[in-house]
């Protein structure tokens, strides 16, 4: 038998790195999982200033760096593995990655979520040739160029503020006729000069020959269509999609119960349906998915993961 | 791994004879840095075969879109100057760039 840990949790942006810094005060052996890309969503976005004792100007990563230095200070081990599979189906169970396989008593699911696409025609062949799903990775590509944010929420308009220091000029494109962003960031983005929201329309098609060269918009009130298209000096334009995420669970069909929507169902106790395996985090069916409803899910999974690796394993 | 930028990309790169693997990066990108230090394993293990290097695109923007690169992480693995295979943002990752170098160079 290879070495048993207390738990294995998988995922390393905030709700893993708690679930690992309790259950590594604990005294629990603990290994988490941080994949190649470590931080979670949260690691891509620029600024963070709705977590509480959080610096004003603390960044994404920055946070997540935090997290993971205190987690490793409580005796957790941290690897860089993308985990491939999971077996629940013993008492002890298995975390399949890229380079082995490891046993745990229990485990706690902390995966996240994945950024939604717009499922229109052209976004899949123009991933990386203009559409990105990443304004900090993406963002330097497109200096002086136009860019167009689609989504409404915090997340597209903050990234539109960020993505303004780059771009010539910014449009955010939002099927309602107002923002669902809080206000303290509408109004930021509402103040920045190169910033223009176009009210009411959704993407039909991108389009180019390897690269973004045109984008067709609807407006869904009027049906009217726009198509815009590069500037010939320019010979392209960014297309930045935020709208929304949709939950990490490819490793977890067919092993645990997930919900419509493929969140996995979960109370205060964070049990899923099957023994010693926890859920934390966006992955989880909820209704704030926060750097804060993380942090305190990933607390309570520890929690709950300690108690029954001492009472019911 | 060397440092490529807008001066030496066509010697070191398009002009090189042989297998070049070129990692396009940012400093703002943490999913790009976060799998960095795995590529330069594999630049040690397949450092004959494979001439690595990287390409900051902050330095060298319009290096990076004269080779349709508009997305962070991307691998791009040449063959004499010509792209053999490239691994975009949404399927790169150590395993995959190990996988795509034995696949072309049968190491």
């Amino acid at each position: 038998m290879e070495k048993l840990y207390d738990v294995i949790i998988i995922g390393g942006g905030p709700a893993g790195l708690t679930a690992a810094l309790y259950a590594g005060r604990a005294k629990m052996k603990t290994l988490l999982f941080e994949g190649e890309a470590f931080g979670g969503q949260i690691a891509l976005t620029t600024e963070v200033e709705n977590y509480p004792g959080g610096a004003l100007n603390i960044t994404g990563p920055g946070l997540v760096a935090r997290m993971a230095e205190q987690a490793e200070h409580f005796g957790v081990e941290l690897k860089k593995e993308n985990v491939t599979d999971v077996d629940f189906s013993s008492k002890d169970k298995k975390v399949t990655t890229s380079k082995g396989e490891y046993f745990a008593k229990s485990v706690i699911v902390a995966t996240g979520a994945n950024p939604r696409k717009l499922g229109v025609p052209g976004e899949d062949v123009l991933t990386g040739k203009g559409v990105s799903y990443c304004a900090t990775c993406d963002g330097a590509f497109f200096e002086e160029l136009p860019i167009y944010v689609i989504g409404g929420g915090d997340t597209a308009v903050e990234e539109a503020v960020f993505l303004a220091k780059f771009g010539r000029k910014v449009y955010i494109v939002h099927r309602r006729d107002e923002l669902r962003a809080a206000r303290s960031i509408q109004d930021k983005a509402l103040n920045t000069p190169n910033i223009e929201v176009i009210w009411d329309s959704v993407v039909e098609e991108i389009s180019g020959d390897g690269l973004v060269e045109r984008l067709v918009l609807k407006n869904v009130k009027t049906g009217e269509r726009t198509e815009i298209l590069a500037d010939e000096d320019d010979g392209t334009f960014g297309v930045f999609v935020l709208v929304g995420y949709i939950p990490a669970n490819e490793l977890l069909k067919d092993k645990i119960a997930l919900d419509e929507q493929g969140y996995v169902p979960a109370g205060e106790d964070m049990k899923t349906n099957v023994p010693g395996v926890f859920v934390a985090g966006d992955l989880r069916a909820k209704k704030l998915r926060q750097v804060v409803t993380a942090t305190s899910d990933g607390a309570l999974a520890a929690i709950a993961a300690e108690a029954y690796v001492e009472h019911e394993y | 791994m060397l440092e490529l930028n807008r001066e030496n990309f066509e010697t070191e790169v398009l002009k090189k004879e042989g297998y070049v693997l070129v990692d396009y990066w940012s400093p703002s990108c943490e999913p790009c840095k976060a799998m960095m230090p795995a590529i330069e394993e594999l630049a040690g293990k397949y450092g004959d075969k494979v001439h690595f290097t990287s390409l900051d695109i902050t330095k060298a923007r319009r290096v990076a879109i004269g080779q349709r690169v508009l997305g962070l992480p991307t691998i791009i693995l040449y063959k004499d100057g010509e792209k053999c295979e490239e691994l975009g943002a949404d399927v790169v990752s150590a395993a995959a760039v190990e996988e795509m170098i034995r696949r072309h160079t049968g190491a």
